[in-house]
């Protein structure tokens, strides 16, 4: 089961106090942009087996979205942070680092 | 291959049955291949044998990283059954159970097809609509469905709580020729027949890489070694991501876990599969008297083989509530399964960006029904190199194009 804090409130609860949100830092690609990032915006996800930056809400609790970086492979919380962000912040990468030694962030 | 039959029996029986073979080949791994096909499950293996059977390309490797049938193959509830709403995917499903009827005897492999029939509980009078349409486009694409009254589904099912509390049965939609068989015997049953026919089935063979040159693909890297191709067929479910990021492109699917569970044997209770979609459960009885039961998915993305409790927990309060006779049982086993979903709930199965691979994958929460159609259309793509009637409309372009194949609203859930 699936441990998340919420970097809103604070408070740290079990995945059925959390609703998940899908894959976090998508670049938008709105009117005006070519087919292919367009449909790649919409429907391609990059669905790793490893790490992988997530939205969730806090949905039984404060009500906000935040970001979590987790690894789908043993269901490890990293750390989560913020969802005013458009990149992972430098903490939560060195803390990925830390638990997986030489793993790079793919574009 | 020896045909299993009574009179193979009969013979064995007469010699303390040291006569038997093996079911299919380990083979070395040859250094090329004209198609290689990557993972042994039923969908995989389904590809293989009608590429050797229906389109005499038997040049053919499937690569597993495990064991054969060893993934959602060996992890799902059997439910066999094609009421679905959209042309395509009725044309496929039932092009699959269709298949299935005689499957046991063009294999030469008992399957254990019971087509003991498929009810669907409509318990809210949205989910009554939506199947009173689905009934009139069954009947349109000439499958065999019919709405049933409250007092039809106490009599296919008594052990049902039709009453409620919460979610009174309101009908129901029954596929009499829908069912279950026997999940592993699918697999085992192609993997012998396609092993006969030529094809090399290598097991503990995993794929770690994908070699292309020129945007064409060359071959892969595996753990046992560098084997070229000329075609590449992607058959993983839930590793088409991983797959897919090899070959340098991505897919519309993301990777989530779903789960089910069997109960201690009990003497028959139940000869029919139940579906009851709004509770959000379903359950049909094996023939060594467990009842099999599967719930719904995760929401979030998983590789790891193992769901979230709390499904269980619904699942089970589900059913306990459609069938309090349950209520005391004991559950032996729970397992989950990676499942890899498309966002209109419908395959992808056709060509991918890089010349020569094949992609079929996005079965999501319901390939096993369809592994016979599913191989055999997989197949003619990749023999033909291009779409063919039954699995053109699942093509990966048909998001870029808008042409979505939209069962999410048919089935809502599981399906």
């Amino acid at each position: 089961m699936l441990i998340l804090t919420c970097p809103c409130c604070g408070v740290t609860g079990e995945e059925t106090e959390f609703h998940p949100g899908g894959e976090a830092h998508l670049k938008r690609f709105g009117p005006g942009s070519e087919d292919g990032e367009f449909t790649a915006y919409l429907f391609d996800r990059k669905n790793p087996r490893g790490v992988h930056f997530e939205r969730w809400r806090h949905a039984f609790g404060c009500g906000k979205w935040f970001h979590a970086a987790r690894c789908t492979a043993t269901l490890e919380v990293f750390g989560t942070y913020s969802a005013r962000v458009s990149a992972p912040p430098e903490e939560i990468l060195a803390m990925i680092r830390a638990r997986r030694p030489g793993w790079e962030a793919s574009a | 291959m020896r045909r299993y039959s009574v009179f193979a029996i009969a013979r064995e029986a007469m010699r303390y049955h040291q006569g038997w073979e093996r079911a299919w080949r380990s083979p070395d791994p040859k250094a090329e291949y004209e198609v290689i096909v990557v993972g042994a499950g039923g969908h995989g293996l389904a590809t293989a044998y009608y590429l050797a059977k229906n389109h005499g390309v038997k040049n053919v490797a499937v690569l597993e990283k495990g064991w054969l049938g060893g993934g959602n193959t060996g992890r799902n509830t059997t439910i066999i059954r094609s009421n679905y709403l959209q042309d395509p995917s009725v044309a496929i499903f039932e092009k699959a159970r269709s298949l299935y009827e005689d499957l046991s005897q063009q294999l030469n492999f008992n399957i254990m097809f019971s087509p003991r029939g498929v009810l669907m509980l409509a318990q809210t009078e949205h989910e009554l609509r939506a199947y009173r349409r689905a009934e009139h486009a069954n009947r349109l694409q000439g499958i065999e469905t019919e709405m049933v009254s409250t007092a039809r589904v106490k009599e296919l099912c008594p052990i049902l709580e039709t009453g409620g509390p919460r979610y009174p049965v309101l009908g129901g939609l029954w596929q009499a020729r829908g069912g279950t068989a026997r999940h592993d015997a699918v697999a085992w049953g192609y993997a012998r027949a396609a092993s006969d026919l030529g094809v090399d089935i290598i097991q503990q063979c995993e794929v770690t890489g994908i070699d292309t040159a020129g945007g064409r693909v060359r071959g892969v890297q595996t753990s046992r070694g560098a084997i070229r191709c000329k075609k590449l067929a992607i058959v993983v479910a839930g590793h088409s991501g991983v797959l897919a990021e090899m070959a340098g492109f991505r897919l519309p699917v993301e990777s989530v876990a779903l789960q089910a569970l069997v109960s201690e044997p009990i003497k028959p209770v139940i000869d029919v599969v139940v579906m009851a979609n709004t509770v959000h459960g379903y359950m049909s009885q094996s023939d060594k008297g467990e009842l099999v039961i599967g719930g719904g998915a995760d929401g979030f993305n998983n590789y790891t083989q193992r769901g979230s409790f709390q499904h269980i927990e619904e699942t089970v309060s589900a059913l306990v509530e459609t069938f309090p006779i349950i209520s005391r049982l004991k559950m032996l086993r729970q397992w989950g399964g990676i499942v890899d979903m498309t966002g209109d709930r419908s395959p992808i199965i056709g060509r991918t960006p890089v010349e020569g691979i094949f992609v079929n994958c996005g079965w999501g929460t319901g390939g096993f029904k369809a592994i016979p159609g599913s191989g055999w259309g997989m197949a003619a793509t990749v023999a033909k190199g291009e779409p063919d009637a039954l699995s053109g409309p699942f093509g990966l372009e048909r998001f870029a194009e808008g042409r979505m194949i939209d069962e999410s609203v048919a089935a809502a859930v599981a399906h």
